[in-house]
């Protein structure tokens, strides 16, 4: 009984992880088609920044829920400013442009905090449940991305945003006539993605070491999540290709190892991208969000 | 055994709740030139995509047979080997590379390397393109594109040709070579046009058949079907 | 058509001296450093040829470059002779480049999900690669060794003669044969009907379709062709460093033959191999100072060059000196003219 709870709680655990991590990115690639490779940087940088403001004496939970995301979202706004508005639909294009910031990006942090890895600790501590000792943290991350998916669902769907969101994720027409400027359209999403990866990064932080190049990590899983999930009905596509992949991912973890474990997750993600072209959101999701 | 080169048995095509092509019976004979017109969202243009291959044929939605053959689940590039030369609705060409280039890969499939480079000769003389010859099709006026276009259908020589609106976006002098072309491959090849200009359909002067709301609602000469008065109603607000 | 303008003319006279300067190098030169920018460059070709002709992008093509190198480490240390571990290294990528290929092709999706799906390939070879540690993970008698990878396996010798080993200027030899080998190979698929095709599907895909050819074939046949020069790059890659590791399969391995390829020229066959010859040397003199990291000049170069100069430095060359070439030649023209009419009127021709 408390094995299953544990497994149980694992696999919410992990669909919630890529779940989070996913969000900035799909909010960017539902709304504007643009695939951010560096997206799994600005992960990164959310949990740097929340390293830097620790170090620095200030409260950690006002670090990674306030401090990082507002960071992130800035280095994602000069970002859209200086290189990705010139590439609008040019989506190859974008993706070699946003690979060059990604590295831009580490070389930059390896410059500012070194190459080897520093940590955070968690600000909650474990509990046990039964014979297993569980990380309390993990709980508070399950709770996060509830919340934060939830209230991305409310905002579209009952918000003044959300209604000029959703138009322009149909196309810049539609902006443009409900007398919005597509681009300050896509400014700001690309900016709120941004700051959707920071936040992610700020509280993942305590979990792992961090590296300059955690982000490839993210980015793989996050990608995958995305392009799978398609950028139809992108909370539903996201939230649904997470749980495929997070339990499937957790399941095979368990009976063989992590390693297979994600690999299985890759293999199973170029499976899915054959069969549904235009990702699971394109086939069962048409008139969702 | 059927002498009809296109023959459509009860076709059927829907997309979601719409029934864009329904129960249409079409046959086409050995060297006929025959216009497909309708108003907008008539089922012309699905028809014609039904023929190429374009869409695939629902289960339990007709038959399509060209020349006998039934091309259900056949792909556009198994139907166009067959012989049949597509000219679509938006010009389809290679828009880097030069005319020559264009009409040299459709004539290589069906001429061989060796022959391929006097084809090319062959149907820039027929079609007119001799001043454009090297020019890079993407600098071309829509005009010469779709002249180009023809030229790319011609070269495969084709015995039944399907041309989707081929006189779009030209006018004038223009539209009389169009026709004389047209004319001239109907000596060798059967033909499906499908376009909304009546002057031209009245220029080509052929049997028509009139498509409205997914059905055939008449066939005949052209003079005939446009005296007819439910063609007539059909078309109020369109140009006639 | 004899020629077509768009692909370009092989120019003898620049190949010719190209392989002169190549083969006269070692005389006067080192030849540790040029070797192992020759097999970038080679890998650096075989992308060109496939992306800048074919239009198609394979995000992970080192997939088959850390093939090729692995292949021949573990075939070698089993089989002791060089010959037949070469050729496994040039078609086992193959092989498995035509089976996802067939795949992605057949499936018909489109140029953004190949990236994807290449880039998955190359990730989950990185991810079992360096999961391979421990004496369990051995194929006959090579341990793959994990994040350690393979060291210390014999490198080419000449066919026949096991004893005989090319290391140092030899392999710098067959590094050579090799590039210009298949430069010339590309060079021939593009003047045929293959490479004509290639470059058709490249600009209109559903054209050339209806104009009867089976694209997913012609597709698949190059995506093959490029991965089996992948993999001869990375059996070389293999033999001049004398050791394997998962790095091969690495995101940085990816993104680094892409910027290559980008920044040296799409659309032709020397822009990629210029590419890589020039920013591996940069790569190399970067890598032994500390100060500026790596990534940081790389990611500014490949974001420079996407945004200013998309198609690529030897092109962006190619033009200049044709617009250079034009104004002279008008300029020419313009002189003659102004001579013609001052000139008297019994000399006016016309």
């Amino acid at each position: 009984m408390d094995y299953a709870a544990v497994v149980v709680l694992e696999i919410l655990y992990m669909i919630s992880f890529i779940a989070l991590v996913s969000a900035g990115l799909a909010i960017v690639f539902g709304m504007m088609r643009v695939i951010n490779l560096a997206h799994g940087e600005f992960v990164m940088l959310g949990g740097y920044t929340t390293l830097a403001c620790f170090r620095a004496g200030i409260d950690l939970w006002f670090s990674m829920l306030i401090i990082a995301p507002l960071v992130v979202g800035i280095v994602g706004l000069i970002i859209e400013r200086l290189v990705i508005r010139f590439l609008y639909g040019r989506m190859i294009d974008t993706m070699l442009a946003t690979w060059g910031l990604s590295l831009l990006l580490i070389g930059i942090v390896t410059l500012i905090f070194g190459s080897s890895a520093v940590s955070v600790p968690a600000p909650i501590s474990g509990y046990r449940l039964g014979a297993y000792q569980m990380g309390g943290y993990n709980l508070f991350i399950i709770a996060v991305t509830v919340v934060l998916y939830v209230g991305m669902w409310l905002v579209l769907r009952f918000t003044r945003l959300g209604l000029i969101a959703r138009g322009a994720m149909q196309s810049a027409e539609v902006a443009s006539s409900l007398g919005y400027n597509p681009r300050t359209v896509y400014m700001v999403t690309f900016t709120i993605g941004a700051a959707l990866s920071g936040l992610a990064g700020g509280i993942l932080a305590p979990l792992t070491g961090l590296l300059p190049s955690s982000g490839g990590g993210y980015i793989a899983q996050s990608f995958i999540a995305v392009i799978t999930g398609g950028a139809g009905a992108v909370i539903a596509g996201t939230l649904t290709s997470s749980a495929m992949f997070g339990t499937i991912s957790q399941i095979v973890s368990f009976a063989s190892g992590p390693v297979l474990g994600d690999i299985v997750m890759l293999a199973l993600a170029i499976v899915l991208l054959r069969l549904m072209p235009q990702g699971i959101s394109g086939r069962f999701f048409r008139n969702s969000q | 055994m059927s002498d009809a080169v296109v023959e459509t048995i009860e076709l059927t095509k829907r997309f979601g709740g719409v029934t864009a092509v329904d129960r249409v019976s079409f046959r086409l004979g050995e060297r006929e030139l025959r216009c497909l017109i309708g108003p907008n969202g008539a089922g012309k243009s699905t028809f014609f995509k039904c023929l190429t291959g374009q869409y695939p044929i629902d289960h339990g939605g007709g038959r399509v047979l060209i020349r006998g053959v039934d091309i259900g689940g056949l792909r556009p590039n198994h139907i166009v080997r067959m012989g049949v030369g597509i000219k679509t609705q938006v010009p389809s060409v290679m828009n880097g590379l030069t005319v020559m280039e264009n009409l040299w890969l459709a004539a290589r499939r069906t001429h061989g390397w060796s022959r391929s480079g006097a084809e090319v000769q062959r149907v820039i003389d027929e079609v007119g393109l001799g001043d454009i010859a090297r020019r890079t099709v993407g600098e071309l006026a829509h005009g010469q594109r779709q002249m180009v276009e023809i030229g790319i259908v011609l070269a495969q020589e084709p015995w039944l040709v399907l041309l989707d609106e081929p006189a779009a976006g030209i006018t004038g002098t223009e539209v009389e070579r169009l026709v004389g072309l047209i004319r001239q491959i109907n000596k060798t090849a059967s033909v499906i046009v499908v376009d909304h200009d009546m002057e031209f359909v009245r220029m080509l002067g052929t049997d028509i058949t009139v498509f409205y709301q997914g059905a055939v609602l008449t066939e005949g000469h052209v003079d005939d079907v446009l005296a007819d008065a439910r063609v007539r109603e059909v078309y109020i607000g369109n140009r006639a | 058509m004899k020629v077509w303008p768009s692909i370009g003319q092989m120019r003898w006279g620049w190949f010719i001296l190209g392989a002169a300067v190549l083969l006269a190098w070692p005389v006067f030169f080192d030849t540790s450093t040029p070797t192992l920018l020759l097999t970038w460059a080679l890998f650096a070709l075989s992308l060109g040829l496939m992306w800048g002709y074919a239009g198609l992008l394979s995000f992970g093509h080192t997939a088959y470059f850390g093939l090729g190198a692995y292949v021949y480490a573990i075939a070698v240390v089993n089989i002791g002779e060089s010959t037949i571990p070469l050729l496994l290294a040039i078609l086992v990528p193959a092989i498995v480049a035509a089976i996802i290929g067939a795949m992605m092709f057949y499936g018909r999706i489109s140029d953004v999900y190949m990236g994807v799906i290449t880039l998955v390939v190359s990730l989950i070879l990185f991810k079992f690669m360096s999961a391979t540690a421990g004496d369990k993970y051995v194929i006959g008698d090579a341990r793959l060794g994990g994040f350690n990878g393979i060291p210390g396996f014999p490198v080419l010798n000449v066919p026949g003669m096991p004893d005989v080993s090319l290391f140092g200027v030899p392999l710098y030899y067959v590094a050579v044969v090799a590039l210009l080998g298949c430069y010339l190979l590309s060079r021939w698929i593009l003047a045929r009907s293959f490479g004509r095709i290639l470059v058709g599907i490249r600009e209109n895909e559903s054209r050339c379709e209806l104009l009867g050819y089976s694209v997913p074939a012609y597709k698949t046949a190059i995506f093959s062709i490029s991965a089996a020069m992948a993999g001869l790059a990375g059996c070389l890659f293999a033999n001049w460093a004398e050791i394997v590791t998962p790095s091969v399969f690495s995101l940085r391995s990816a993104a680094e033959v892409i910027i290559w390829v980008i920044v040296g020229g799409l659309g032709t066959l020397v822009g990629p191999i210029f590419g890589a010859i020039v920013l591996g040397m940069l790569k190399l003199l970067l890598g032994e100072q500390t100060l500026i990291d790596n990534s940081l000049i790389l990611g500014l170069i490949l974001v420079i060059v996407v945004l200013a100069i998309p198609r690529g430095v030897v092109p962006a060359l190619q033009a200049w000196f044709k617009g250079r070439a034009r104004i002279r030649t008008q300029r020419a023209g313009h002189l003659r003219a102004r001579r013609r009419i001052a000139a008297p009127a019994s000399e006016r021709t016309p």
